[in-house]
């Protein structure tokens, strides 16, 4: 049970978007900028470091809408590989590298050392990926003890994050959505 | 030296968001909108709990930055925040205070770490389920902002009356 009275039966997030409106419009414009960008990195890349670091934190809501988002632009199995151990992933070194950035940021801000941003611009990565990797993961460590920390619910059913997933991409976005 | 090209006569997130303009309005808009209001929680309380949540993160550039903004709502208690910093069970806060800010710290750690009994005891001290959320909510925000910050290597220039000058026009006009 959540740890606040939640009256709409939404999973996750949503039911923190219904009970708060005011703070849903800047949040749903934030994931908006973050992950529906092809600036550098592709949608999907953008989604499969959210899915990575949500996963890291075992935020199940959040690891599982995004790992369908992500899925939605690879594949279901990539997502799984990347999450089991993205080193031995069929991603590109560039991509490898950005994610161990995230991995660092998902510790703490303090963890990440010039030796993995070296290594992400050995790979090919620019200042404006960099940047990005940093704040998807940093913004992630925000959303996941958002969603966690009030003890939200979230249901088992992968056809229900697909369906969501599959409306995010096509339809509405982020800043379009509505929490139910 | 930070790790990509920024500003350096910007302070803290405002280089960050002057090398990517296109985030700054949503992340001014969710600093503004959570942090300045009263309802529930004071501004004051707000920026207490994302100072010492800054403080746990040990981020140099928001724990103090904040620390100040925070200060300029307590004159009463001129070394407030520093002693919250330090250990904020035994700070001149109230009880209903101190509950909240055990839900933050726990936040920082992680949110699966927030347990019914730590919320049980905040309410019981009569925090709302707003406080509940707000408080839970500026507590991630601040472990997102920390990790923008230092994961991207951002360093202080500020002095301490850079700090306070900034921090007095912050308190007063807040995050426009």
């Amino acid at each position: 049970m959540a740890h606040i009275i939640l009256t709409e039966n939404l999973p996750g997030i949503r039911g923190l978007m219904a009970f708060r409106p005011q703070t849903a419009k800047p949040l749903n414009a934030l994931a908006e900028v973050l992950l529906r960008s092809d600036e550098g990195l592709s949608k999907g890349e953008r989604e499969l470091i959210a899915t990575y670091v949500s996963s890291l934190n075992d935020c199940f809501f959040c690891q599982n809408i995004h790992g369908a988002v992500a899925a939605y632009y690879f594949d279901e199995d990539l997502v799984k590989q990347v999450k089991a151990d993205h080193s031995v992933a069929d991603i590109s070194d560039k991509l490898k590298a950005l994610l161990n950035i995230a991995h660092r940021v998902q510790m703490g801000g303090k963890y990440v050392q010039e030796m993995q941003i070296q290594e992400a611009r050995n790979a090919g990565a620019t200042d404006l990926e960099i940047h990005d990797t940093v704040l998807i993961a940093a913004a992630f460590c925000m959303f996941n003890r958002y969603v966690d920390g009030l003890g939200t619910f979230a249901p088992d059913d992968a056809e229900m994050y697909k369906m969501r997933a599959r409306k995010i991409a096509e339809e509405t976005g982020y800043s379009n959505s509505k929490p139910n | 030296m930070a790790y990509i090209p920024l500003d350096d006569r910007l302070p803290g997130m405002r280089a960050l968001l002057a090398f990517r303009p296109e985030i700054a309005p949503a992340l001014m808009e969710l600093m503004q909108v959570v942090m300045r209001s009263n309802e529930g929680l004071s501004i004051g309380e707000r920026e207490m709990i994302a100072t010492y949540v800054s403080a746990l993160n040990d981020c140099y550039n928001c724990h103090h930055i904040h620390g100040e903004i925070a200060q300029c709502f307590f004159e009463d208690r001129p070394n407030l925040l520093e002693q919250i910093k330090n250990d904020y069970s035994s700070a001149p806060i109230s009880e209903r205070l101190k509950s909240i800010l055990n839900i933050a710290g726990t936040v920082q750690k992680s949110g699966k770490w927030v347990d019914s009994e730590q919320i049980d005891a905040a309410k019981a001290l009569g925090v709302s389920d707003l406080e509940i959320h707000d408080t839970v909510l500026i507590a991630a925000m601040f472990c997102f902002f920390n990790r923008y910050i230092d994961g991207l290597g951002v360093v202080s220039n500020d002095t301490l009356e850079s700090l306070k000058s900034r921090a007095k026009i912050m308190a007063e006009q807040g995050y426009h």
